[in-house]
């Protein structure tokens, strides 16, 4: 039972992986590359860890790997998000069949602050935080 | 309410300690009989965020796993197969989290989903910016994110 578990478990992990280098080959541009590789790798490499922390039956290891695995998952979106915003300040092209691009001008060049554009010149996102937050009041 | 985490914690240790085997599954089980016993005890009282509040942190974990998921999935067959099925496009996203805290949680676990990417957060913190692979419809992402993921993390942590 345990060892189909860990079967399974560690197939799809490994898979996840691979999906995620062939991914790196194959996606046009670098926005879709990044998304790609750190989501399947995190998955990839949790599932793997979950499999030690399952296969050993010592509380240190299971420790250890539960530990990896929530660092793991608090710090690779955060490094994938600080790689993007550097790649989209520095003018790194998306692929051009993108459909797509609201955050194209949102950026103050001098001091890399982005104003909040979300009140004043989309009628819409303002009518729906109206509704959003009267129905905060309600509750 | 973080009495009653405490307390649940403690009498998880205790069968720990009665059972003698420090095994995580043990301290699992450990941690559901002590729940049980906790909502027992508990059943008049007025203050029962806890009990409500442990089944939808657990409903939401499985909730997120399943999205994860299907989003991989689609991921990899759109790696394998030769054709690209990709939209990509990055979208504006009004938040409804509040604090620090909130928009942290959401942010990582949008990012963790195959397919979004956060590319920034405006500085007064009520816009996000994500960069979606499969994007029909703006509109329709946002309302999906607000009304799934957004909705179900709010209510299991607020």
């Amino acid at each position: 039972m345990i060892d189909l578990l860990i079967a399974i478990l560690s197939t799809i992990g490994a898979l996840a992986i691979f999906f995620a280098s062939l991914g790196i080959l194959r996606m046009p541009d670098f926005y879709l590359r990044l998304s790609v590789t750190v989501k399947a790798a995190t998955l990839g490499v949790g599932l793997l860890l979950l499999c030690a922390a399952i296969l050993f039956p010592d509380i240190s290891v299971t420790t250890k790997a539960f530990a990896i695995i929530f660092f793991l998952i608090i710090t690779s979106p955060i490094a994938a998000h600080m790689i993007g915003r550097a790649a989209y300040f520095t003018g790194t092209p998306l692929w051009k069949e993108t459909i797509i691009d609201e955050l194209s001008g949102k950026y103050d060049k001098e001091t890399h602050e982005l104003k909040n554009e979300c009140q004043t010149d989309d009628p819409i996102s303002v009518e729906k935080e109206q509704i959003a937050d009267s129905e905060d009041e309600t509750k | 309410m973080i009495k009653q985490f405490l307390m649940n914690l403690l009498l998880s240790f205790i069968w720990v300690a009665l059972t003698g085997s420090m095994y995580y599954t043990n301290f699992v089980f450990g941690f559901m009989i002590g729940f049980g016993i906790l909502w027992i005890m508990n059943r008049n009282d007025t203050d029962r965020r806890y009990f409500n509040k442990v089944p939808r942190i657990i409903s939401f974990i499985f909730y997120f796993l399943y999205e994860m998921i299907k989003a991989n999935v689609q991921v990899a067959y759109d790696v394998m197969t030769p054709k690209y099925f990709m939209r990509p496009g990055i979208v504006k996203y009004p938040l409804n989290a509040k604090t620090e805290m909130e928009i942290n949680l959401l942010s990582t676990m949008i990012s963790l989903t195959p397919g979004t990417l956060i590319l920034d957060i405006s500085e007064d913190k009520k816009t996000m910016y994500i960069h979606v692979m499969y994007l029909q419809d703006p509109e329709k992402f946002v309302r999906d994110t607000k009304s799934g993921l957004e909705r179900r993390l709010l209510e299991a942590i607020r």
